[in-house]
């Protein structure tokens, strides 16, 4: 006792500062007995640390760079990206010889290459007919004499090199950056004019991106409606029956998407199951068979199949923890079975409520397989169009840009309901 | 008025007037007996079972009189706490009916009994405030805002507590939630007060002084108050009458000190106190005295509480207080005892002895300026009156 007095009168110097036994501060001190500590702690963790880091960061930094890296014009093209710096696009003339010799000597490396039909895909996504543009004179270019006048060889090859436009795109997109994507991912696009919207018939992204939300926001909507009163009976069952139900529950998360995808295909289709019996009970006519599949009714029944046991279990594992007492007192103090509901078990069920409705959202709104296989073309979600790009198109730019904005667009909501909510007040368990 | 003592910081929010809180709370109190006043309750041969094998209670009659303090004690599982919750509406009977104030109340669901409840871990919303958790009764009742406060205030007061309106549950100590729940179940002015082991979470020293405050409210209010525990100093100390259970069957009720001095059976000895059982048989019977001849032989007269007559077996109680070590005047009984341990415990000394072969034979000993040394090994006489052992358990 007395000892401890000592060393604690001891500790604090004449500096102020708290020292160990030795001499050295403590905060010193204390930091050394924890190093070996958080060292073990960090190489446990290292292994995942690096998986992460190389399997899923470096691949997603890497896509976000795609969506606006635009090298591949500056790369096959150099010396007509440089002499082109000098022409004015809105002067209103073609550019002159030099440009047409640059574009002489790139073409005729890049033909060698093979890489001049890359360049011609990628300014397609700007102007269309770039693509055949650049392979009808990449096969030209190749007999072609290395001398003068290259303006006049070249409009010969194609009557396109006389038109300013594709001069105008080509040198609006030589710089290394662009926000071509971006402006393609909401519909607008770069023009000679600055940033416009495309025509009315050519816009499809924020149309899909508002789908997306509002459909996300149904799904999650009616997963709660269906959700709540599941995860209300399975925190109020025996244990026995509970377990049971809890199977049933997660049977869905055991079973191959797929295989419950194309279950509602047989269930919903005109003529499925659910309309052959709504038939037989004589609800509808023949003719009049429900479309409920290849339609957003379709997307939103399978999706909210799919991720019902997101929005339970977080519910369920909330309301385990609600002692029956409280709806109890609440009887007791003269509380009909409603408001008892209401004012004292529904609040304190909103946590799992928030759990579960990010849950879902953030789920449904990068949902892709299903909406694919069920949602037909209205039922579709921008992730659907992000995957063509990806694998059809072989745009990856502009799925990059889709993909980021999508991403921005989840960090915002967040953000929202951060502020609304309070993510403090959700809780998994 | 008795002290007080919270337990923790006690803020005063400035804006609320709390310096006269004790003067104050006195003439609440006497407001609160004007307007209230004890209901009856009476349960008739009610009976309960959950799986339709076992009665987990089995015919109970029960009177409760207007303003009484009950206490249900026994053991776990012994049908008391399913006692309180048929009698507030959370458990129909299987058999029998329940009287409020001599209507019966079997089809009448919870809220509308009208029942204040205090809970075991006290049920205060979390979600709510102090003063919202308060309201809340108030404002199911419909009554009016201003109303509201006036009663909400006046029951923060009851129990000391006027300046935490404002905080939340989590953010009181146990002893606070323990007076809030108490508060919220007297608010809305019930005739009936059911609390459910109430201060079981609390400890010793917050739990003793809160069964005054309890007891005190109810003298103060004089609303009939149901209490379950099975804490027996807890019963002993704020109750009018203890209904001792055990198996579903009320073993005995009468007052705390009837309950200790005169036990029915075995069971109410055991469970009240401490207490010696010394089994035999009874050999004669002669009025106010019985005399029991015990296992080993030994003759014993004692005070035949609950037994068959001539011949019966019985198990005689007696009290480790009540047994005197080398007595020095002559009661009816005196054997000779063996000290096998001594334990001490400050104000007594518990010797713990074979006497009549019983080697869990507890004699409390007084620690006295002139206490007689005594030591293990020993053999000393030690005796005791007729009246304080007890002949129980009539074997049918």
């Amino acid at each position: 006792m007395s000892s401890a007095t000592d060393t604690s009168t001891d500790a604090i110097a004449g500096d102020g500062i708290v020292r160990a036994a030795d001499g050295t501060p403590l905060k010193r001190s204390l930091a050394r007995a924890l190093r070996r500590e958080k060292l073990r702690s960090f190489l446990l963790i290292a292994p995942l640390l690096a998986f992460v880091v190389i399997s899923f960061l470096m691949p997603i930094a890497d896509m976000l760079f795609r969506s606006v890296e635009n090298n591949i014009v500056e790369d096959t093209i150099p010396e007509t990206v440089q002499t082109l710096a000098s022409w004015d696009a809105d002067s209103g003339d073609l550019p002159d010889e030099r440009v047409y010799a640059a574009l002489f000597q790139d073409l005729q490396i890049a033909v060698e290459q093979r890489i001049h039909t890359r360049l011609g895909s990628r300014l397609n996504y700007e102007k269309s007919g770039m693509s055949g543009l650049f392979r009808k004179t990449g096969r030209e270019v190749r007999r072609m004499e290395a001398e003068g006048p290259f303006k006049e060889r070249f409009i010969e090859i194609d009557e396109d090199w006389a038109d300013i436009e594709v001069w105008a795109v080509i040198k609006r997109y030589s710089p290394p950056y662009t926000p071509g994507y971006f402006l393609n991912a909401v519909d607008a696009e770069l023009t000679a004019e600055g940033v416009e919207m495309k025509p009315e018939n050519e816009r499809i992204y924020l149309m899909l991106f508002w789908r997306t939300l509002v459909m996300s926001l149904m799904i999650t909507l009616s997963c709660l409606l269906l959700g709540y009163p599941i995860g209300y009976l399975l925190s109020h069952l025996p244990a026995r029956s509970a377990n049971l139900l809890m199977i049933l529950v997660l049977l869905p998360f055991w079973t191959s998407l797929l295989v419950r995808t194309s279950a509602w295909k047989v269930l919903l289709q005109q003529q499925g199951v659910i309309n052959d019996f709504l038939v037989w009970i004589n609800l509808i006519d023949d003719a009049g068979r429900l479309v409920m599949i290849n339609n957003q009714t379709g997307t939103i029944i399978a999706m909210t199949h799919i991720l019902l046991p997101f929005m339970i279990l977080p519910l369920y594992s909330v309301m385990q923890t609600i002692s029956p007492s409280y709806v109890r007192a609440a009887k007791s103090l003269g509380a009909s079975d409603w408001t008892a509901f209401w004012r004292v078990y529904f609040p304190q069920t909103v946590p799992g409520i928030g759990a579960g409705a990010i849950l879902v959202f953030i789920l449904a709104i990068g949902y892709y397989i299903t909406p694919e296989l069920v949602g037909g073309t209205s039922g579709i979600f921008i992730s659907n169009r992000i995957a063509y790009h990806i694998s059809t198109s072989l745009n990856w730019g502009l799925a990059a840009a889709l993909g980021t904005i999508l991403l921005l667009l989840v960090m915002a909501l967040f953000y929202v309901y951060d502020r609304i909510v309070g993510i403090d007040n959700v809780k998994l368990g | 008025m008795y002290p007080f003592t919270t337990g923790g910081d006690l803020r005063f929010d400035a804006g609320v007037g709390h310096a006269a809180v004790s003067a104050g709370a006195r003439v609440q109190k006497s407001e609160w007996t004007a307007i209230s006043r004890g209901a009856s309750v009476k349960f008739d041969s009610v009976q309960k079972s959950y799986d339709g094998e076992t009665l987990v209670v089995k015919d109970l009659n029960l009177d409760i009189a207007r303003g009484e303090f009950l206490t249900m004690l026994g053991p776990s599982g012994s049908g008391k706490t399913t006692c309180l919750m048929m009698l507030a509406g959370f458990e129909p009977a299987t058999h029998g009916e329940i009287y409020l104030n001599d209507d019966g109340i079997n089809n009448v669901p919870p809220h509308k009994r009208g029942i204040g409840m205090v809970f075991q871990n006290y049920a205060l919303f979390p979600h709510m405030s102090v003063a919202e958790n308060l309201a809340f009764p108030l404002q199911v009742r419909g009554m009016a805002r201003a109303e509201q406060e006036q009663r909400i205030k006046r029951a923060l007061d009851m129990v000391e507590l006027g300046a935490f309106g404002g905080r939340r549950p989590a953010q009181l100590s146990g002893g606070q939630q323990q007076r809030v729940a108490v508060a919220r179940a007297l608010v809305f002015d019930p005739e009936l007060v059911l609390m459910d082991e109430p201060l079981g979470a609390l400890d010793k020293q917050l739990r003793e002084q809160m069964q005054y405050e309890i007891k005190h409210i109810h003298e103060n209010l004089g609303v009939t108050i149901v209490y379950v525990t099975h804490d027996q100093t807890e019963a002993l100390t704020m109750s009018d009458r203890v209904a001792v259970f055990n198996d579903g069957v009320i073993q005995q009720l009468s007052s705390p000190d009837t309950l200790y001095e005169s036990p029915q059976n075995s069971f109410v000895a055991q469970f009240i106190g401490e207490n010696n059982k010394l089994s035999g048989e009874v050999v004669a019977l002669d009025g106010a005295n019985c005399e029991v001849r015990l296992d080993d032989g030994t003759l014993l007269v004692a005070d035949p509480v609950n037994i068959n007559g001539a011949g019966s077996r019985t198990t005689v109680s007696l009290r480790p207080e009540r047994i005197e070590l080398a007595p020095s005047d002559e009661p009816e009984n005196v054997v000779d005892g063996k000290i096998e341990e001594l334990i001490y415990l400050g104000d007594h000394i518990r010797v713990r002895m074979n006497v009549a072969g019983n080697d869990e034979f507890i004699v409390k000993v007084r620690n006295r300026r002139d206490k007689r040394p005594i030591s293990e090994g020993d053999t000393v006489k030690v005796g005791w009156a007729a009246s304080d052992c007890k002949a129980l358990d009539a074997v049918a």
